[in-house]
């Protein structure tokens, strides 16, 4: 039997001709993408299928790659700054911080207390917005178009406030070396705590219209099974570890700023499945609200200013050495690796990003489900492709 | 036993059904929450944190000037390199200074030179390539920058987005004075309009 | 030269339609854009016209004046059949519904089963589509539609054909006169389970939202009319809003009592906003549901609605043995 059309007269890319040289003759090879809307950006994903069936997968990505570990050699220490508000329009906060507290961690320097409080704060909030984002995002994956909209009522709120202290709504450039840019004012106070109690009000309606949806449940319950053994062969994080019944969370395990200060639960699900990480996600949610209330709590009483005295310039030399600096993010761990050698430009900037290795999950959790499931399971990975290219 | 549990789970997911027509047909009856921007704008609070593009801050006595003072700290520390600023140079002196310093120089006294004024002779700045990251702001150590709240800042090209800041200043001067009439100084702007050309 | 009567009626009738479909697909196309926006709180269309009112004319006319893009390799004549084929089998179904005492294009004793074999033409249309438009994509959809809509179909005859039991006939007119103009005295009561039965198949029929698999947007982008632009793929948007309509009509017309009204008021007033409410309700379940997937969508069918639909005919069958 030979495929039709054959792939030597069709050509395609090194991917595809790559993907086809293993291909069974009767199957379907799909691309999944790179424009197509369930891949949430640019990321491109070959199929193998036999009917509806996947036999095979293989994730294509750098389509997206905009070199910002190089443009780190190039830019002085702060002004890579800016960088790390993009790398992940999901949640930058997490990679404001992994930076800043590499760059701290090599020059040793010290955070005032209350910033270090504003940055628990604003990195919580700004996790609800990356979560918010991503459970519209998916419920719109699987065909839902409702519920978006009514995240984003919530997210806007969010961004109104966060929007106060670090002017920007999405790609945040908000940490400085030795604190944060902007002191919080009192509105922002009062908004959060405003909005914390709003949103415990309308995570009952998420749960009613989404969570307990007897087609959602259906469609996400015992799909893409990623269990604690792929977890850790694959080094995936965040959600996806936690699905997984792994309760691996930084703020808990390596407690990076003041995490160790609040009370809060990891959640973990055992199902390992889509379910498993989209519950994960929406107990997140509640005990960000908690951390967030903690910390609004004990902002008045923490000292210091906003930013250390003396906080570096963004010309500033950095002594030589190396240091890495890992926070948990809305995907997972991120983390950044610096290496200095004594100038005013970094030698190097590695940056750690979640959705990698999530995504490399992919391959092996969808083989033998149904198209309309890899969808689903792609959306429960929480995929940000900007991040996974950086 | 277990068959009395499946039918009471399958009629509670039959009702997770209706719950969610109940959640969606609230809302239907509840009013919109969409800003309709050309006949309504956006929160007063929310338009003011804003952060726009960068702005000049004008001096408190003279609103046509900026505080700046050309030190470039703030193109120097840019990271993507949007701001264009050129320094005023040293007025050129009439030939009846220059007669007379010519003179002065002749007669053996030391020469005073008119010193170049600290202000910018041209502020420019490229908004389609500034990541609004606020560095210029926190650099300038006269604090002469500042975000705007220009929420509504919208162009069909990218000439548009590079804006003079000088220019912008005054116009937004101008509005203010007209604004409030009683406060105009035509002479003053008339004498920063010659600076400027 | 005189023309027959008949055929005079029918021709007229057959305008009439035409100008009928074209001005329903425009309405509930508003309808949905509005609903969707009050769902979800925004304000839907707004800027055409007083509260965007025109808009899906003016849409209508944007289709019409854009480019007709087919793909190479594509079959060119299967191409161009497709959306005709799925647009034509409309015009006929709308002949034989009754909207009124008077106002029935063509009054014909085997009225359901005119509707039910033509609105099975469809199925091809979106078949052709999909396999002639050289498109994966396409071609996925097409496999998921014609599977879904032979599936469904039977249900749905199952569910008719119950109420053609308690009736005795086919004609839709005589099944309206059958039922009362009060909703005690409609045939929803007498048969219930038939009711949501077709209510669900319906939908299935008519590939919409929760079972929209063969256009599904976020597995397959736009399923069979992936590569259709301009008019083509407007022809086949108006063919999937004027079958929305022959469902609902037909399902007022089956269980609810068509265009009966209390007092002799009989009419069409009546009948219109039957056919509106169960419109609204497709709408409505649109916005609010996740999509299924297609291994559910068929479970659903033959693990639940054929049985219910079986023992249902057989249940009816054994009562009007009965009494």
């Amino acid at each position: 039997m030979t495929r039709y059309p054959d792939p030597k007269q069709v050509g395609g890319d090194f991917y595809s001709r790559n993907f086809a040289k293993n291909a069974r003759p009767d199957t379907l090879i799909l691309n999944l993408g790179p424009q197509h809307p369930s891949t949430h950006g640019v990321l491109r994903v070959l199929l193998e299928l036999d009917g509806e069936y996947i036999l095979r997968a293989e994730p294509v990505f750098g389509y997206l790659h905009r070199m910002h570990e190089k443009m780190g050699e190039t830019k002085a220490w702060g002004q890579f700054m800016p960088n790390m508000g993009r790398v992940d329009y999901g949640h930058p906060l997490s990679w404001n911080w992994a930076y800043c507290g590499a760059v701290e961690k090599l020059a040793g320097i010290e955070v005032p207390e209350r910033a270090e409080v504003i940055r628990v704060i604003t990195h919580e909030m700004n996790r609800l917005t990356s979560h918010l984002l991503w459970w519209g995002a998916y419920i719109l994956d699987l065909g839902a178009f409702t519920p978006i909209m009514y995240a984003f009522d919530d997210r806007e709120h969010l961004l109104d406030l966060l929007q106060r202290p670090t002017a920007s709504r999405l790609t945040y450039s908000y940490f400085r070396f030795g604190g944060v840019s902007k002191d919080l004012d009192e509105k922002f106070v009062e908004g959060t705590k405003a909005f914390i109690a709003r949103f415990r009000q309308r995570l009952p309606m998420y749960k009613d219209l989404v969570t307990d949806n007897i087609i959602l449940r259906k469609r996400v319950e015992d799909i893409g099974i990623i269990d604690q053994d792929m977890v850790t062969r694959y080094g995936a994080t965040g959600p996806v570890a936690r699905g997984a019944g792994l309760a691996y969370d930084l703020r808990v395990s390596e407690p990076f700023g003041v995490y160790d200060r609040f009370d809060f639960k990891v959640p973990t699900q055992t199902t390992c499945c889509s379910m498993g990480r989209y519950l994960v996600r929406m107990e997140e949610m509640e005990q960000s609200c908690r951390i967030i209330e903690q910390a609004l709590e004990q902002l008045p009483g923490a000292e210091g200013p906003h930013l250390v005295k003396g906080a570096p310039k963004p010309q500033a030399k950095m002594p030589a050495g190396e240091a890495y600096f890992a926070v948990e993010g809305g995907r997972g761990k991120v983390g950044v690796y610096v290496v200095s050698d004594g100038s005013k430009i970094p030698y190097r900037v590695k940056l750690r990003a979640p959705g990698f290795s999530n995504l490399s999950c992919f391959a092996e959790a969808c083989q033998g489900m149904l198209l309309a499931d890899a969808v689903a399971v792609l959306g429960s990975l929480d995929l940000i492709i900007p991040e996974i290219d950086r | 036993m277990s068959a009395v549990k499946d039918i009471f789970q399958s009629v509670k997911d039959l009702w997770s059904l209706f719950v969610g027509l109940r959640v969606t047909g609230k809302y239907f009856m509840q009013p919109t929450l969409t800003v309709h921007y050309p006949r309504e704008t956006v929160d007063e609070d929310v338009e003011q944190t804003y952060g726009g593009h960068v702005e000049l801050v004008p001096k408190p006595k003279n609103p046509l000037k900026p505080k700046c003072i050309g030190c470039m700290m703030c193109v120097t520390n840019c990271p993507s390199g949007c701001l264009t600023v050129v320094k005023a140079k040293a007025p050129k002196p009439t030939p009846e200074e220059e007669q007379a310093m010519k003179e002065a120089e002749a007669r053996g006294e030391k020469v005073k030179k008119p010193k170049a004024p600290k202000e910018p002779a041209k502020f420019m700045y490229d908004y389609s390539l500034c990541s609004l990251c606020g560095t210029c702001i926190e650099n300038c150590p006269v604090g002469s920058l500042r975000y705007s709240n220009n929420i509504y800042f919208v162009g069909t090209s990218r000439k548009e987005f590079k804006l003079d800041l000088l220019q912008r200043l005054q116009r937004q001067a101008e509005n203010t004075a007209k604004a409030a009439p009683e406060a105009s100084e035509p002479e003053q702007a008339a004498e920063t309009a010659k600076s400027e050309a | 030269m005189s023309i027959h009567p008949q055929l005079l009626h029918l021709i007229i009738a057959l305008i009439a339609v035409m100008a009928w479909v074209g001005l329903n697909a425009l309405v509930l196309v508003y309808f949905e854009r509005k609903g969707a926006g009050f769902i979800q709180r925004r304000p839907g269309p707004f800027e055409v016209g007083p509260q965007g009112i025109i808009q899906p004319l003016v849409d209508g006319i944007k289709l019409m004046c854009k480019q007709l893009v087919m793909p190479t390799g594509a079959d060119p004549v299967l191409f161009w059949t497709a959306p005709l084929l799925s647009m034509t089998p409309v015009l006929l179904l709308f002949l034989v519904l009754p909207y009124g005492p008077w106002l029935t294009g063509m009054q014909i004793d085997l009225g359901i089963l005119l509707i039910l074999a033509f609105a099975g033409i469809n199925v091809l249309a979106l078949l052709i589509a999909g396999w002639s438009s050289n498109n994966k994509y396409g071609l996925l959809g097409a496999a998921r539609a014609v599977a879904q809509s032979v599936a469904y179909e039977i249900p749905l005859l199952l569910a008719v054909l119950a109420v053609a039991f308690t009736t005795g006939t086919l004609d839709f007119v005589k099944i309206t006169e059958g039922q009362g103009p009060w909703p005690w005295q409609w045939n929803m009561v007498y048969q219930p389970l038939a009711f949501i039965i077709f209510i669900i198949s319906a939908v299935g029929e008519c590939n919409r939202a929760p079972f929209d698999l063969p256009e599904a947007e976020s597995e397959l982008t736009a399923g069979f009319h992936t590569e259709f632009s301009s008019m083509g793929f407007g022809l086949f948007f108006m063919a999937e809003y004027s079958y929305m309509v022959v469902v609902a009509s037909v399902a007022s017309t089956l269980f609810l009592g068509g265009y009966q009204g209390p007092f002799g008021s009989d009419g069409w007033w009546w009948y219109l906003p039957k056919v509106y409410a169960i419109l609204m309700f497709m709408i409505w379940i649109r916005w609010t549901y996740p999509r299924v997937t297609f291994v559910q969508l068929l479970n659903i069918n033959w693990k639940w609605l054929l049985p219910l639909g079986t023992v249902n005919l057989l249940a009816t069958a054994f009562f009007m043995k009965l009494f």
